[in-house]
């Protein structure tokens, strides 16, 4: 989130969309609710009436995979009735750059952009004008044809209400009654959020759809400002933690870089990820990269060696190669590796088409279960299908203590870094991970100094000091206060910074005072200002809000800087530095200083002061070069589709997405079936508020087991007619990759849509059940027997095997099957 | 001691069910095995362990447009109590903050309050022979503490305070509603210490009787015959009286949900 929670009851409009907030963000209404008291409006665009619909002022259905179309819509109708926030967008977004005139958009090039060869773009085209010192035209008034602003309004001038409800199946008097409402918020002083999840992540074209809101915040003014932003809602309590500390494959801890195979020297790999700028005005406050990344260096392997020795432990990804979940899977299912951690994760059940994923790991030798209970992933191969007589892999299961078993930090969605103690001993011999971690690292270590091998010293040399030292000088146990001050950083030096002293072995107060020489460490520079000599300020609980909307800025602490509300400075007038909201000032010029929230940039106003101060230019950008599928977000259909064309181009699906369905690519697990009248109904997965994730969490409590005891899928009354179904009979559903057998929901809730004067329905199902806790599968000596049981497997038994352009995120949210009565 | 009321605005609640659970969890009541039959709502009615139930119900308006409604379902905590009424053993009684509390040391298990309830709240469960219900947190309130629903409630759909201040409440939601809002539990039983506000007019809702009445006799019950029950100890025999009285010579204790 760029705002965070209980900032969401500043709003005056919120666009729920992509995800069902009330299902699975339940606490989220609490805000929800307040925003309504104060007169705020709810819109609710979802494929299915959900209980987030059932609280909205404005409903409305729209086809799985067609967002873009819905919100490209949406940015039509601003510019056409000249809704914008028209010196915000001029002063601080990139809408009045001048554009490459070679570039091309769709509406003029075959449904593609201008570049594309090969399933890939050369991005030469999309790129900015620039005067003899290298500084980006502009047209202030916005008139040129070439200004970003005007391409953005040809571009969407393809996308009528006509053509967008031809597409979605939002009828379009619902169309445009959430336009009207939503760009209201455009006015000066008002704000629009929007509440997204995995509704918008999971496409092809995942990021776009992202991209395209992000372009109506802009337009709108809603970025920075108190009750707006572009809110992802995190499916974890601590997946947006785990993300800033470098869960994906592609990032470093602090969104620096993974180093590639041609970037031997730190130096190399520095020049080539610290962006450069020519304007004036800008911060470009990544101009700072080669200070995180030495201290994330230090914090690694110390002093014992230099930065660039400890640049050359790192891994290095091949350049062009892709190390996503999907990729690594495939790789497995073609028998690459020989053993595997899943750690805290129930792929068998999460991972998109889970028979494929099932398959993938009984080609092990060896497989770590790490969890608090078994699962399908560690009881694999005595699973569905399985003859575990034929199954080489080796599993071994570590029990690990739950959230409540140990202490440490979170970091919700809105980026708060909160500090949890611990409320009982873990059970039997379960372990923090912390300490599973630190036993492995001993145990690799004796290896590596004993056997040598490749790279030992990534290992070898790796600094362990996070508990009270034994006489051999490893830790007695993991004291996480100590990593805590690690992620922070520390002064490994006397040295003398912004003209303060710091004395060896302080912490650094802030990211700000962090050092490329190597004189400072931080394990996460975004995190450099959580833990210093003044405490762990993720432990804070003071509940003053001095703000007056919520900020509370003294409750725990937030990244980056203890900042609530990034991009906050984008909440004044540029010239003034007053706020465009009065009523909600997030940040304000007192004439000498900023007061309010922490601001983004700390020059005063009236100077050409620009706020996005983590984009190169200084501003947001409406056009986004910076994307593999395009610097405007375009329509294009989901891999799996009822439609045989796109009706806003040729170009049916998203050109750049890799296909694993092609010849020699994939496997035969990975099938596509679109436009198949086998698979003639589109699917999405989604959750319920009684279950959490696959399950593992809740199936074994019998508390949410009674709520929530089988799988469903939910029908409209008219497909379950067509199909002669009937409420509550067990049905099977199928996709081309598998199925699933579950029980008919058949509800008002789903309606068929018109899609170009077709009929075409859409079913759903949670993706919560898995076979482990059912009544009928066989239950050795020993294992472990649910209080109350549940029944059906994984959703993702259905899904397809296909990523984002951008992220590689399965497209879990739209594909195609078929339903019928068992048996039949 | 002040009168207490719990809102249940039903204007505000999602349906996420945090309240079902967390009265599971304070009253201790197990799990029992539940199936789907092709709704969100599990268990499909109230039973001995499920003290609190929502309820879902969809529909279509006369405009095309969906509705689906949630209503939470557990005991009214009437002043004018039925339950109480009949109860011979005193068993059920009003407590000091109005609400209808239940000993089940003293519940002899004669049912006559399951026939009694104008709402359809007590369940009997033949295993203990004991009736149980709703009790807004008896052990909560006597500690200072809301009901476990009310704590867990994560959108304020509900919640809980002294009489006076609760009216209050209600009256500004009123103001903010307008004829949007429906309010529920005022005009009867001498007015009950669950009140709602509702999207819809009560008799929309499956569950929610529109003119829920005590039952007739039970003036006669109360004024001349309860009073000598204290005195007769042949209970069970005032109980199956009282239950000719109310219900007729047919035994049609409704529903037993009990033992699934």
């Amino acid at each position: 989130m760029t705002n965070h929670w209980n900032d969401i009851q500043n709003s005056d409009c919120i666009l729920i969309m992509g995800s069902n907030a009330a299902s699975n963000h339940p606490i989220s209404f609490k805000y929800v609710s307040k925003a309504k008291e104060h007169g705020a409006k709810l819109i609710s665009v979802d494929p299915r009436f959900t209980r987030t619909s059932a609280r909205a002022d404005i409903y409305a259905p729209l086809r799985s995979g067609t967002d873009i179309a819905f919100l490209g819509g949406m940015i039509k109708y601003i510019l056409d009735n000249q809704l914008i926030q028209k010196k915000y967008v001029q002063r601080y977004t990139n809408a009045t750059f001048l554009v490459n005139p070679s570039f091309k958009m769709p509406g003029e090039n075959n449904g593609v952009f201008s570049g594309l060869t090969d399933h890939k773009y050369d991005k030469s085209s999309w790129s900015f004008q620039t005067d003899a010192e290298g500084i980006i035209k502009k047209d202030m008034t916005m008139q040129n044809p070439h200004c970003v602003y005007q391409l953005l309004r040809k571009h969407y001038s393809r996308y009528t209400p006509q053509i967008v409800s031809k597409i979605t199946g939002t009828p379009e008097d619902k169309l445009l009654q959430i336009y009207k409402e939503y760009s209201k918020t455009g006015r000066i002083g008002k704000a629009g959020t929007i509440m997204y999840a995995m509704g918008w992540t999971q496409h092809t074209v995942g990021v776009q759809n992202i991209r395209a809101m992000a372009i109506i915040q802009l337009l709108l003014g809603n970025m920075g400002v108190a009750g707006g932003g572009v809110n992802a809602l995190r499916g974890e309590s601590n997946v947006q933690g785990s993300t800033d500390h470098a869960l994906l494959f592609h990032i470093l801890p602090g969104y620096l870089k993974t180093p590639k195979a041609s970037q031997p020297t730190l130096e190399v790999y520095n020049k080539k990820y610290t962006p450069q700028t020519k304007e004036p005005h800008s911060l470009n406050w990544w101009k700072n990269y080669p200070k995180y990344s030495a201290s994330l260096l230090r914090a690694h392997y110390g002093m014992n060696c230099t930065l660039e020795e400890a640049y050359s432990y790192l891994p290095k990804l091949d350049d062009g190669k892709d190390y996503s979940w999907l990729s690594l899977f495939e790789r497995m299912f073609k028998g690459g590796f020989s053993g595997f951690f899943a750690w805290g994760q129930n792929p068998a059940c999460s991972g998109a088409s889970s028979n494929e994923v099932r398959k993938a790991l009984s080609k092990l030798d060896w497989m770590v279960n790490v969890n608090l209970f078994d699962n399908e992933t560690g009881s694999f191969w005595k699973g569905p299908g399985m003859n575990p007589e034929k199954i080489k892999t080796e599993v071994f299961m570590l029990p690990c203590a739950a959230s409540f078993e140990k202490e440490g930090s979170i970091t919700n969605s809105g980026r708060w870094m909160q500090w949890r103690y611990k409320a009982v001993d873990p059970p039997g011999e379960a372990k923090p991970d912390s300490e599973i971690m630190t036993e492995l690292f001993y145990r690799l270590k004796d290896l590596y100094q004993k056997e040598g091998g490749p790279l030992a010293e990534a290992i070898t040399k790796l600094t362990w000091d996070y508990g009270p030292p034994r006489a051999d000088g490893r830790i007695r146990y993991v004291d996480t206060h100590l990593i805590a001050k690690e992620i922070n950083g520390y002064f490994l030096k006397d040295t003398t910074v912004k003209g303060k002293k710091f004395k060896k072995g302080t912490l650094v107060p802030s990211f700000a005072y962090l050092q490329d020489d190597g004189s400072t460490s931080s394990g996460n520079w975004l995190y450099c200002n959580s833990y210093t000599e003044k405490g762990n300020m993720a432990a804070r609980r003071n509940n003053k809000d001095e703000s007056g909307i919520g900020l509370y800025s003294e409750w725990s602490w937030c990244w980056p800087v203890n900042r609530r509300i990034i991009y906050n400075g984008a909440s004044v007038d540029p010239d003034t530095g007053k706020p465009w909201d009065p009523e909600d000032a997030v940040i304000m010029w007192n004439g000498g200083k900023w007061v309010g929230d922490v601001p983004d940039g700390v020059a005063p106003p009236g100077n050409g002061r620009l706020p996005f101060i983590m984009k190169p230019h200084g501003v947001g950008s409406i056009f986004g070069p910076g994307r593999a599928d395009g610097p405007f977000p375009e329509h294009y259909e989901p891999t799996e589709s009822p439609l045989k064309r796109n009706y806003l181009s040729s170009q049916r699906v998203n050109p750049v997405i890799k296909r694993w369905d092609k010849e020699g690519t994939g496997t035969s697990v990975d099938a596509i079936a679109t436009c198949d009248p086998r698979f003639p109904f589109v699917c999405s997965t989604y959750r319920v508020s009684e279950h959490w994730q696959t399950g593992v969490m809740s199936r074994w409590c019998p508390w949410l087991a009674e709520m929530q005891p089988d799988l469903f899928v939910e029908i409209s009354h008219e497909l379950a007619k067509l199909k002669g179904i009937k409420n509550g009979e067990i049905v099977t559903i199928s996709s081309v990759r598998g199925k699933v057998d579950a029980v008919a929901m058949v509800t008002h809730r789903f309606k068929p849509f018109k899609i170009a004067g077709n009929t075409v329905h859409q079913v759903g199902l949670p993706w919560h059940y898995g076979w482990v806790t059912t009544k009928m599968r066989e239950y050795d000596y020993g294992d472990k027997k649910p209080e109350i049981f549940t029944s059906g497997d994984s959703a993702n038994m259905l899904t397809p095997y296909i990523g984002d352009a951008n992220t590689m995120i399965p497209e879990s949210k739209a594909f195609m099957v078929n339903i019928e009565k068992k048996g039949v | 001691m002040a009168e207490k009321i719990k809102l249940y605005d039903a204007t505000k609640c999602i349906g996420c069910r945090a309240c079902q659970l967390a009265c599971k969890q304070w009253n201790d009541l197990p799990a029992h095995q539940t199936k789907n039959t092709g709704s969100y709502q599990n268990p499909a009615d109230l039973q001995p362990n499920t003290w609190l139930l929502m309820r879902f119900q969809e529909r279509e308006t006369n405009t095309g447009e969906v509705e689906w409604l949630f209503h939470h379902n557990a005991c009214m905590h009437c002043t004018d109590a039925a339950c109480v009424n009949v109860c011979p053993t005193n068993a059920l009684f009003h407590t000091k903050y109005g609400t209808v509390a239940l000993d089940q040391s003293k519940c002899t298990g004669c049912k006559e309050c399951v026939a009694a309830c104008p709402f359809n709240i007590p369940r009997f469960d033949p295993k203990t022979n004991k009736v149980s219900k709703c009790d807004m947190c008896f052990s909560r309130l006597e500690r200072g503490m809301e009901p476990a629903c009310v704590k867990a409630c994560p959108t304020g759909a509900l919640q809980f305070g002294d009489k006076n201040k609760m009216l209050r409440v209600i009256k500004e939601r009123f103001l903010a509603l307008g004829s949007k809002g429906h309010l529920y539990g005022d005009k009867f039983l001498g007015g009950t210490h669950v009140l709602y506000i509702l999207p819809e007019k009560p008799d929309v809702y499956e569950a929610i009787p529109a003119n829920p009445k005590l039952p007739e006799p039970l003036v006669v019950w109360k004024d001349l015959l309860k009073p000598l029950s204290l005195l007769v100890p042949g209970i069970a025999l005032v109980g199956a009286f009282l239950h000719y009285l109310i219900k007729g010579p047919k035994n049609t204790i409704s529903k037993e949900e009990g033992g699934v």
